[in-house]
């Protein structure tokens, strides 16, 4: 009898182990991101620019060139890159801290000026490599480190909604959010992703796909429970939708 | 090639542009503005990118990202703006990725003024940013000599890979001066085979990053960092003398000043005062040969400068105890006339013999 292999490895990865805690779907997301620049036979042609925080590593596992940036100019770095190099694919991945806190000017401009690079963007509504502090996507009444007590408004303010606000700019050309919380919404996570970068191919401008991801280990709950705080908590908060879809693209 | 009366801030652009630079991340700031707004228009004539970035902070990422695909890439800025690029430079020199940046220095602290100042000199000099490093300093006294050392400062950025600085205050930035640029044009690139533009037949994936979090790793690689500061040191240092071989007094100045002080030089020899000057022109790596041959000879040495003190420091780290170092400076944006350091220098020697 011969075996027939029904999965592979992306080549899109490198064989090095990631760091991300148990549970953490950024290595969920780093195959569907690896797994899209295989199939559209782009990796040779990519540039991925890497951001700090839990992905800061993200150069040792996208097997592909990869820059690594200070912390939320990724898109800035981004954009210096596809300047020089028109014809390539350039990404960066960025969770919520370094996107939606630090670099959220870089972010918004690169999206107002239309800049042809894709965006993955993944939020778990915490700082995770830091050890759990506040983001500005952490939800009311989430407890984390700089707020113990669970968020409140009036002090700490409100969570911030990264792709309505960049959808609101001409400069976009593609901006969903999906999650990663079972297999379906992966599946559909997939095809976001590949929309970006074939949008991205066909120089038709910016895209940024915002990936709900979970933090196990600063949520202070195991995998399971992640995944279902996903869906019960955040996606109320974050709902899932093409914020944008220029004609031109569809 | 004829001579072009031109202003400081466009034959940097313009001189940049000879040396292959073809991309250009800028903000607006004073007193730099005619050199983004010549790059504006000048870039793509020669089918380069101007780029106008939202904050000096993006500008130096954006410098970063086109420097590792290996292009020649450069920015511009003002004092306040250089303190914000500081981040960018300082992964700049941890990555090992070339950039020329040009600071066009004006009064400060804070938003200070948009006058002319020297008083980024410690920033300069000491790498500025956070980490163990250093990057070349060129302080250009001209503007045919920021037209010859333009090219020589891309060279420098390429062949260490490393940011260089072109520091010039405000003077130089706005004053206007005939200038003859080489008819050299560069055709051809260093080659970079460490540049991120795709793994197309080169086999493998290219990282650039200046994050290593094995301890061991960092100090090696910040070992090499060292070795190659050391490197520049030997090789790159650059200064001029004038009328130092008879000197009993020299001053020591760089930039517009030291212009400003050979005219009181000039005056003080008319008189009878035997004074002459070493000019740096690397203000890092900071020339170290000019004062060890003449510090056992002259009975003292004087740093002009248009700051509160700032390169008086190296000054004396160089003359080690051998002579008494004074300084001399006006700041906030006050240039010094030649007759107050003419005076200055009557002061230091002890007053004109009749």
């Amino acid at each position: 009898m011969t075996m027939k292999p029904v999965f592979k490895k992306t080549k899109g990865l490198t064989e090095k182990a990631t760091h991300y805690c148990p549970g953490c779907t950024h290595g969920i997301i780093h195959r569907v991101v690896a797994e899209v620049l295989e199939e559209m036979d782009v990796l040779e042609d990519t540039i991925g620019v890497a951001s700090v925080g839990c992905s800061v590593m993200t150069y040792e596992y996208f097997n592909c060139d990869m820059t690594q940036s200070a912390h939320g100019r990724a898109p800035a770095v981004a954009t210096g890159i596809k300047r020089v190099l028109p014809d390539r694919i350039v990404f960066t991945y960025q969770g919520d801290g370094d996107l939606a806190a630090i670099g959220i000017s870089e972010a918004i401009h690169a999206a107002a000026r239309g800049e042809n690079i894709t965006i993955i963007f993944v939020n778990n509504a915490i700082y995770g490599m830091t050890g759990g502090q506040m983001a500005p996507t952490t939800l009311i009444g989430q407890k984390t480190i700089t707020s113990p007590e669970g968020r409140e408004s009036v002090s700490q303010g409100l969570p911030m909604r990264v792709s309505e606000m960049i959808a609101t700019l001409d400069g976009a050309a593609y901006i969903e959010r999906v999650s990663s919380h079972d297999v379906p919404h992966i599946a559909k996570m997939k095809k976001a992703i590949k929309k970006a970068f074939e949008i991205q191919k066909k120089g038709l401008g910016f895209t940024m796909i915002e990936v709900l991801s979970t933090c196990p280990t600063n949520w202070g709950i195991d995998a399971i429970e992640s995944l279902e705080w996903v869906k019960e908590n955040m996606i109320p908060v974050y709902p899932l939708k093409v914020f944008k879809n220029l004609e031109e693209v569809k | 090639m004829a001579k072009l009366l031109m202003k400081g801030n466009e034959v940097i652009a313009e001189a940049a542009v000879k040396a292959g630079c073809r991309y250009f991340f800028g903000y607006p700031i004073t007193p730099q503005n005619e050199l983004v707004t010549y790059m504006a228009k000048r870039l793509p004539e020669v089918g380069g990118v101007f780029l106008q970035a939202e904050s000096e902070i993006a500008a130096i990422n954006m410098v970063y990202g086109a420097a590792g695909t290996g292009a020649r890439v450069m920015t511009s800025t003002s004092s306040p703006g250089y303190s914000l690029k500081q981040e960018g430079i300082s992964y700049l020199s941890g990555a090992e990725l070339p950039a020329v940046i040009c600071n066009i220095s004006r009064g400060g602290p804070g938003l200070g003024n948009i006058q002319p100042a020297q008083s980024d000199y410690f920033q300069a000099t000491r790498g500025g940013g956070h980490g163990d490093y250093y990057l070349p300093v060129f302080a250009p006294a001209s503007l045919q000599e920021v037209a010859d050392l333009m090219g020589d400062a891309f060279d420098v950025a390429d062949k260490y890979r490393t940011p260089v600085l072109i520091l010039a205050d405000g003077v130089l930035g706005q004053m206007m001066e005939p200038v003859e640029f080489s008819d050299k044009v560069v055709e051809e690139l260093p080659k970079k085979d460490w540049a991120t533009t795709g793994t197309r037949g080169d086999g493998g994936p290219k990282i650039i990053t200046s994050l290593d979090l094995d301890i061991g790793g960092l100090e090696a690689h910040n070992s090499r960092l060292k070795d190659k500061f050391e490197n520049i040191t030997k090789n790159e240092i650059r200064y001029e003398e004038y009328e130092i071989e008879d000197a009993e007094y020299i001053l020591v100045a760089y930039g517009s000043v030291a212009r400003i002080a050979m005219s009181a030089i000039k005056l003080a020899r008319k008189a009878g005062i035997k004074v002459g000057l070493i000019r740096p022109i690397t203000l890092w790596p900071y020339p170290q040969e000019p004062f060890i041959k003449t510090r056992d000879k002259v009975k003292g040495y004087m740093s002009v400068e248009m700051s509160a003190g700032q390169m008086v420091e190296d000054v004396r780290l160089a003359v080690n105890g051998h002579a008494p170092v004074s300084f001399y400076g006006r700041n906030g944006g006050v240039i010094p006339t030649h007759e107050e350091i003419y005076e200055k220098i009557v002061q230091l020697s002890g007053g004109v013999k009749a």
